[in-house]
């Protein structure tokens, strides 16, 4: 066998073995979240504050009974664009357990900034007792999320790993609860369903979490937030708006990254293009 | 570049024999890199610049409205403890009539309370002598020869404004920047 | 050593400069190996990476040394110390992420450079030591990488670690001993955090002692080039400074573009999303990845069916780098003029990526008897072909020398003497 057909047949052995995952991922899970507009993506991207102020007022409102998020303290939230007096606004029902104090208790006492998010519950025991799983903290949600799973980075969409597709991901748990009862054949075909799917009690059909049962219920309802400024607040509105806030949560210094970025960039921009014209300078009259 | 056509014998007698088209390339690349190098080296320094989560407890707000006349609380700050007194009328008075000749460190009381506020001493509770922390902000506690605060490692005796009256201590106890905020809501830092 | 200093008179004007290098030749040592070093002259861009190679291992202990400054090696505190330092620390995300894909970069960059050294033969005598060295280095860079990714106690470096110290166990006898040994408890746990620490922060330092007589071993011997063949003279060479110094460093510009450009833009593109979640011992993730650097050696470890044969076949796959030298007997280095080699180090090179991709999905189905043809060919290629080849392959006529190779290269005029 020459070189060169044993070179066509190793190319068609290993076309072939690079397509082997195609098939096996139609017997996953189900359709993927679709990709979102995110005002945080791309090289340019920076958080949409109104965004994260409505984002964190879903927080507020709804999530904080049951998720925690306790890496951010209240202080951050001036990123958001929240005044110091706004943020003592916000926290002032707020009591944190402290001390001991000289009587060797433990005491409440108001939150100030310095403060972490309070947990809504005291340890991860009470939380699954109270819920019946255990709710996640949300601080770094959007970048412990991935869309695409599976095989390594160069066959997946180059796209969806760059911006990781976590936001795209809870964006579509949020919204991707359906009445079990009322779907097609079609669309339980669609979801590859075994024929003996069942929800057990206190669990929930969603079109994209992985198994298609997931215990939280539906959290975001249309009209349940009232925002201040008036923007919508549609269940998708408000799902858009609290991922923003939570992808802020995962990386507040996202900004910072991409501008030092550009900067770093155009200086070695520059700086290769100097560098290349010391190197030729530097050849120029040698044969090499 | 500026004049294509000059060679480098032109550029030699314009600039002078030191300097040449070529080695301004040169000089223009050194520099860029090593603005770049410096740029580089100020985040590894500036890392250990306190954290934004040391910088939130630079500064601490106190609600005094527990506090009663003659009563005294120490809060935690930057590490350091507080010394907060209210003080009577009697310890303000003995604290404004010292007379400051006899001060190892002469400073006048109403320099170290805010105006109004002469009631409130605020005072960094670490002896100026070799930093213990003074005793006299419990009740029972020795307060020395002046009412005030009494160091028990090498013995300091402070007044009822802080100051050092006896003793190896050299300074009076710190006062720190504080402001209020309101009239039960105090700012220290 | 010392007589080497004192022939003639010193290059150096500078009084302090002559004072210190006459008790320690400091100066004389940098103007002799990285200034007049006669280094051949057709380097092509794939001799870059050796320097650049080395620059990311400063880049790693610089960015490491300032990491530990806020990092804390508890199993309590471990997970959120890296994220205060993303969220708190001045500049800490950007310290984070250049240690983070610096990693990944400086394997790239290593891993260039060993292909690059397959390629040209820049293993074969008389630089069969210079090229040990190189496997030791690796091995040394793979165990710190290793113990680095457990510490931020996220989901992946708690079962990555949980599945690697669990090989060991695979040793007849002392297997068990050894893994509570390396645990110091009977699973993965605070004991075995603390001391990865203490070894992720010593390994580095060992490493540059070894790069250290790397690159002396290679000053011994000279570079190799791309034609494979020894300089004879001044015409085959130029000195290390300022050609190579200049073009290196365009080199690593461009190196920097690409290992910024993802810090900046895409810093998980490398990673793992499941280490953003705090570890948890109880709850094992879908899938253990390791980082994209050990997925080939992943892939043949779970190729083989046997839990101790699929350990050996691992450490199989480095340790039969360390005999390279004897296994391809070849004359002729550059696989420039060996034209069945250079066709089977592409095959080579593709079956590597190949296991690489196979080692990042799961061990089921079809990805099972891929791994095994995989795994089978990459030790067939060095204990098998590598030797036949060097017995049954006709090389291409070989250039006289470098110069004459340059000169037929360029059609140009005569090589002026450096």
């Amino acid at each position: 066998m020459s070189i060169k057909r044993m070179m066509r047949v190793a190319t068609v052995a290993v076309a072939a073995s690079l397509l082997a995952p195609a098939v096996l991922a139609a017997e996953a899970t189900g359709p993927k979240p679709a990709a979102q507009e995110w005002s945080f993506d791309g090289l340019f991207g920076t958080y949409d504050r109104a965004a994260l102020q409505r984002g964190y007022q879903v927080y507020k409102e709804v999530c904080s009974a049951c998720h925690g998020l306790s890496l951010v303290a209240y202080r951050d939230l001036k990123d958001i664009g929240l005044s110091e007096n706004q943020i003592k606004q916000a926290i002032v029902d707020i009591q944190i357990t402290d001390g001991p104090n000289d009587q060797g208790e433990m005491f409440e006492r108001p939150a100030v900034l310095s403060d972490r998010f309070k947990k809504p519950f005291p340890n991860e025991q009470a939380a699954i007792a109270a819920n019946g799983a255990l709710p996640p903290d949300l601080s770094l949600l959007a970048k412990a999320r991935i869309v695409e799973a599976g095989s390594i980075p160069v066959l997946r969409s180059f796209a969806a790993k760059v911006r990781y597709g976590g936001p795209d991901y809870i964006f579509g748990i949020l919204t991707g609860y359906k009445d079990f009862e009322q779907l097609t054949p079609a669309e339980r075909e669609a979801y590859h369903l075994p024929a003996d799917f069942k929800l057990a009690d206190g669990q929930h059909f969603n079109e994209y979490f992985k198994g298609h049962a997931i215990r939280m219920a539906k959290p975001l309802n249309d009209g349940q937030v009232t925002f201040l400024d008036g923007a919508p607040n549609t269940t998708a509105a408000m799902a858009h708006d609290v991922v923003t806030f939570l992808t802020w949560a995962a990386e507040p210094r996202m900004e910072q990254r991409k501008q030092t970025g550009l900067k770093v960039m155009l200086f070695l921009l520059v700086l290769a293009g100097l560098m290349y014209l010391v190197k030729r300078k530097v050849w120029a009259n040698v044969p090499h | 570049m500026a004049s294509p056509k000059s060679s480098p014998a032109d550029a030699a007698a314009l600039h002078g024999p030191e300097v040449t088209r070529r080695d301004f390339l040169f000089v223009a690349t050194g520099a860029v890199a090593a603005v770049g190098a410096a740029a580089a080296v100020w985040p590894f320094v500036h890392q250990m610049n306190p954290a934004a989560d040391v910088l939130a407890l630079s500064s601490i707000e106190v609600n005094l409205s527990a506090v009663e006349v003659g009563q005294a609380i120490t809060v935690k700050w930057r590490g350091k403890p507080v010394f907060i007194r209210r003080r009577t009328p009697a310890e303000i008075e003995a604290a404004r009539e010292a007379p400051l000749g006899e001060l190892p460190d002469p400073q006048a009381d109403k320099d170290r309370v805010k105006d109004g506020k002469a009631e409130w001493l605020i005072l960094v509770g670490v002896c100026t002598h070799l930093g213990c922390i003074p005793l006299g902000q419990k009740p029972g506690d020795q307060r020395g020869d002046f009412g005030g605060w009494f160091c028990p490692c090498h013995g300091s005796h402070y007044d009822t404004s802080g100051r050092i009256r006896k003793g190896p201590a050299p300074r009076n106890l710190v006062v720190p920047e504080y402001s209020f905020v309101s009239d039960t809501l105090v700012r220290v830092g | 050593m010392s007589s080497a200093s004192h022939n003639g008179p010193s290059p150096f004007n500078n009084p302090v400069i002559k004072w210190i290098d006459t008790r320690l030749p400091i100066f004389s040592y940098i103007e002799k190996e990285y200034h007049t070093f006669p280094t051949p002259r057709n380097f092509n861009y794939f001799w870059n990476f050796g320097a650049i190679s080395m620059i990311m291992l400063v880049t790693m202990i610089v960015t490491g040394i300032v990491l530990a400054m806020h990092y804390t090696p508890h199993v309590d505190y471990a997970f959120n110390s890296v994220e205060r330092i993303m969220r708190d620390v001045n500049y800490g995300w950007m310290l984070r992420y250049l240690h983070m894909n610096g990693a990944s970069f400086f394997f790239i960059a290593v891993y260039v450079h060993i292909f690059r050294g397959l390629y040209y033969g820049s293993y074969k005598q008389p630089r069969e030591l210079l090229w040990i060295l190189g496997v030791v280095i690796l091995l040394l860079m793979m165990a710190t990488a290793f113990m680095g990714y457990v510490l931020p106690w996220g989901q992946m470096s708690f079962w990555g670690a949980t599945v690697i110290t669990n090989l060991f166990s695979a040793i007849p006898f002392v297997g068990e001993s050894i893994v509570t040994w390396l645990w110091g408890g009977f699973a993965v746990d605070n004991p075995t955090l603390n001391r990865f620490f203490a070894l992720h922060y010593l390994l580095p330092f060992v490493i540059v002692g070894v790069v250290g007589l790397h690159v002396v071993a290679l000053h011994v011997v000279g570079s190799n080039n791309p034609t494979g063949i020894e300089p004879k003279g001044p015409r085959d060479t130029l000195p290390f400074h300022p050609y190579y110094t200049m073009k290196d460093g365009f080199g690593l510009t461009v190196f920097l573009l690409f290992y910024l450009g993802f810090t900046f833009f895409a810093p998980n593109f490398f990673g793992e999303v499941d280490n953003y979640v705090q570890a948890n011992p109880l709850v094992t993730p879908e899938h253990i990845v390791p980082e994209w650097y050990f997925l080939p050696f992943y892939a043949i470890l779970r190729a083989v069916p046997d839990k101790l044969l699929g350990v050996l076949a691992m450490f199989g796959a480095i340790a039969v780098l360390f005999i390279l030298p004897w296994l391809d007997r070849s004359k002729v280095r550059s696989a420039t003029f060996r034209p069945i080699y250079k066709v089977f180090f592409w095959v080579f090179a593709l079956d590597c990526l190949i296991l690489g991709w196979l080692g990042a999905n799961p061990a089921e189905g079809a990805f099972i008897w891929m791994s095994r043809i995989a795994t089978a060919y990459y030790f067939f290629h060095f204990v098998v072909l590598l030797p036949l080849l060097s017995k049954i392959e006709t090389p291409s006529p070989l250039p006289a020398s470098i110069a004459d190779a340059v000169l037929s290269k360029n059609k140009a005029a005569p090589v002026a003497a450096e």
